[in-house]
């Protein structure tokens, strides 16, 4: 199929010359496209770092471990915002993994076939609901019902407790790292169930049913061969969810408070990169304030890109293994 | 030998109940999202709503200029995110296969379509918005355009490789050139299948609000002038929903309603065109 066509259909030479420029054009066309793809990556790095190279030049390294925040003394440090994002996308990953996981099991092992198709479809039209749909959802209807069920719960149990006590102590706000935890989790959910059920199928039905001919559980099953052989695919599809919920931005926006400052407490409201930029960027005054906020979308850019190329990686080691 | 067993078909048990649960509260959490958005949302619904531009607050109003900049910046992310998306998905279908650079375009879309929109939305700003002094719909369409050319990308290719190889063999074979063999044969084998991706591309930027907020901005007032800061459901929202007067936050759940149920109509449409498709399975 490649290379040009076959000549020996006698067409006059003008003909054929004509045939052999469309081709080149066409594939030239779609070559320029696809490195246009390459480029618009390079491009976005390229222009984020053009705009944030003044306030790194005006705060060094010390931009990035800096609790500053202030617009009005034009000093600004990125240590609350990078904590906020981190802290809410592991919340979300302790909480929507092992669901996820519960999810791809029953899909995949215990739904009759018949419901198979449906509850997967209605997992991904979650994953389709747009995220600031979560978030008006989370400020308007979660968060209320948190402050005053799962909060204060949390503070009067575990409050208490020496340590871990510190992550539930304060009044109870709705708003905050927890709830913005919770959402994401919600979100990332349907994302994380999806590829791990897909992982799930890659299994060969001959290693299960030889299992199941041993005389084990479903459980024993998923646990001993299902598992282990879909390791790699199962990081690979946590990731991708780590991925999506660093850069999550509206969800997180409703729900987090908007507090620049680290406290211990998850019920204590905070911030994320991507909710800064939300909240700020077209308020911002100054140049440095412009800018800081760019070198923030930069380094939310670095991080991502890192998290997703390792998932991407890890997912299309799972294809290779399939293929051969 | 009697209680290995029956400690084994409790775990069995106990592991499948909880995947069960698991299952359950996903599907518990889809409805109740669409339940809350029903039950405040449809009180919005009234001849104002998609009659009267977004309104000061206290005074009557719609979302008429929101509902009317989502659709336009919409298509024309369409009409320029397709063919971009549909050529370099031929590309690294038919022309690249294996090669190198197939890969590293493969590996880069893949990391652009899960990329934090918002960081879009930065770009497009510096790139257009800088440039051009203000705020505009060209702005907003681009940054949905940028978003929308991965997942066509991706979905493309995809369809394209399962067009099996002899429709391809015969179409040479007659002395058709390749181009003419992709555009004539191959495209049209995979038709549904692309129509299917670009549906669900459609479905992804309705509802991006990051990369909009920054590039497109909004307008409280009536502007069908792309060159200008324009009005979109997803800004209005935002704003609406967090502001604290009654009457905006019905209209940020209307407008909530409207795109939801606009954004699962074409996923669910998607579906069944995928389902027609030949190849699409």
């Amino acid at each position: 199929m490649h290379g040009p066509p076959a000549t020996a259909v006698g067409l006059a030479p003008h003909v054929l010359r004509r045939q052999r420029l469309g081709d080149t054009v066409f594939r030239g066309l779609t070559q320029a496209f696809a490195i246009g793809v390459l480029v618009l990556l390079g491009g976005v790095l390229v222009a984020l770092a053009m705009g944030a190279m003044p306030a790194f030049r005006k705060f060094g390294l010390h931009f990035l471990v800096s609790e500053a925040w202030n617009p009005v003394r034009d000093n600004f440090g990125a240590l609350p915002a990078i904590y906020g994002t981190v802290l809410t996308a592991l919340l979300a990953m302790l909480i929507a993994v092992p669901v996820a996981f519960g999810i791809a099991i029953f899909l995949t092992e215990l739904c009759p076939p018949m419901l198979r198709r449906p509850i997967g479809v209605m997992i991904e039209l979650l994953a389709a609901i747009p995220s600031i749909i979560f978030g008006v959802w989370g400020l308007l209807v979660v968060a209320p019902v948190l402050q005053t069920t799962l909060q204060p719960f949390l503070i009067d149990t575990l409050g208490d407790i020496p340590i871990i006590g510190a992550l539930f102590q304060g009044p109870p706000y709705g708003l905050g790292m927890l709830t913005a935890g919770l959402i994401l989790a919600v979100m990332v959910l349907p994302f994380i169930a999806a590829v791990t059920r897909d992982v799930f199928m890659t299994v060969p039905a001959m290693l299960r049913e030889s299992a199941y001919g041993m005389g084990a559980t479903t459980a024993e099953v998923v646990r001993s061969i299902v598992i282990p052989h879909s390791r790699v695919g199962i990081v690979g599809g946590v990731m991708l969810g780590l991925g999506r919920a660093l850069g999550e931005t509206m969800a997180v926006t409703f729900v987090i408070g908007n507090a620049h400052h680290i406290s211990a407490s998850l019920m204590a409201p905070g911030t994320t990169i991507s909710a800064t930029l939300a909240n700020e960027f077209t308020e911002a005054v100054s140049d440095t304030y412009t800018s800081s906020l760019i070198a923030l979308g930069l380094i939310l850019f670095v991080i991502t890109f890192i998290v997703l190329a390792i998932a991407n990686f890890m997912l299309w080691r799972l294809s290779a293994k399939d293929g051969a | 030998m009697i209680s290995i067993y029956a400690r084994r078909r409790a775990a069995n048990f106990t592991i499948m109940t909880l995947s069960l649960a698991a299952t359950a509260t996903g599907l518990l959490v889809l409805f109740l999202i669409l339940w809350s958005l029903l039950r405040h949302g449809l009180p919005a619904f009234s001849a104002n709503f998609f009659a009267m531009n977004t309104p000061a607050p206290g005074n009557a109003g719609g979302l008429l200029n929101a509902i009317y900049g989502s659709l336009v910046m919409t298509v024309v992310a369409t009409l320029v995110g397709t063919p971009v998306g549909v050529l370099a998905g031929t590309f690294l279908a038919e022309f690249a296969r294996g090669s190198r650079l197939a890969y590293a375009v493969r590996f880069i879309n893949d990391i652009l379509l899960s990329a934090p929109s918002i960081v879009i939305g930065l770009f497009v700003y510096g790139v257009m918005v800088v440039r051009m002094g203000h705020f505009s719909g060209w702005a907003g369409a681009a940054a949905l355009a940028i978003i929308f050319v991965p997942v066509v990308v991706r979905t493309s290719e995809n369809m394209l490789t399962l067009v099996p190889a002899s429709l391809r063999e015969a179409a040479v074979a007659l002395g058709t050139p390749q181009w003419k063999v992709i555009v004539m044969v191959v495209y049209r084998a995979a038709m549904q299948g692309m129509l299917t991706g670009v549906m669900l591309a459609i479905a992804r930027v309705a509802g991006e609000t990051a990369p909009l907020l920054f590039t497109a901005f909004g307008n409280n007032f009536w502007s069908a002038n792309m060159n200008a800061p324009m009005a979109n459901l997803p800004v209005v929202i935002f704003q609406f929903a967090l502001s604290p007067y009654a009457d905006w936050q019905l209209l940020a759940w209307g407008g909530a309603l409207l795109i939801t149920l606009a954004i699962l109509a074409l996923n669910i449409v998607a579906r069944m065109v995928a389902n027609w498709s030949s190849f699409g399975k």
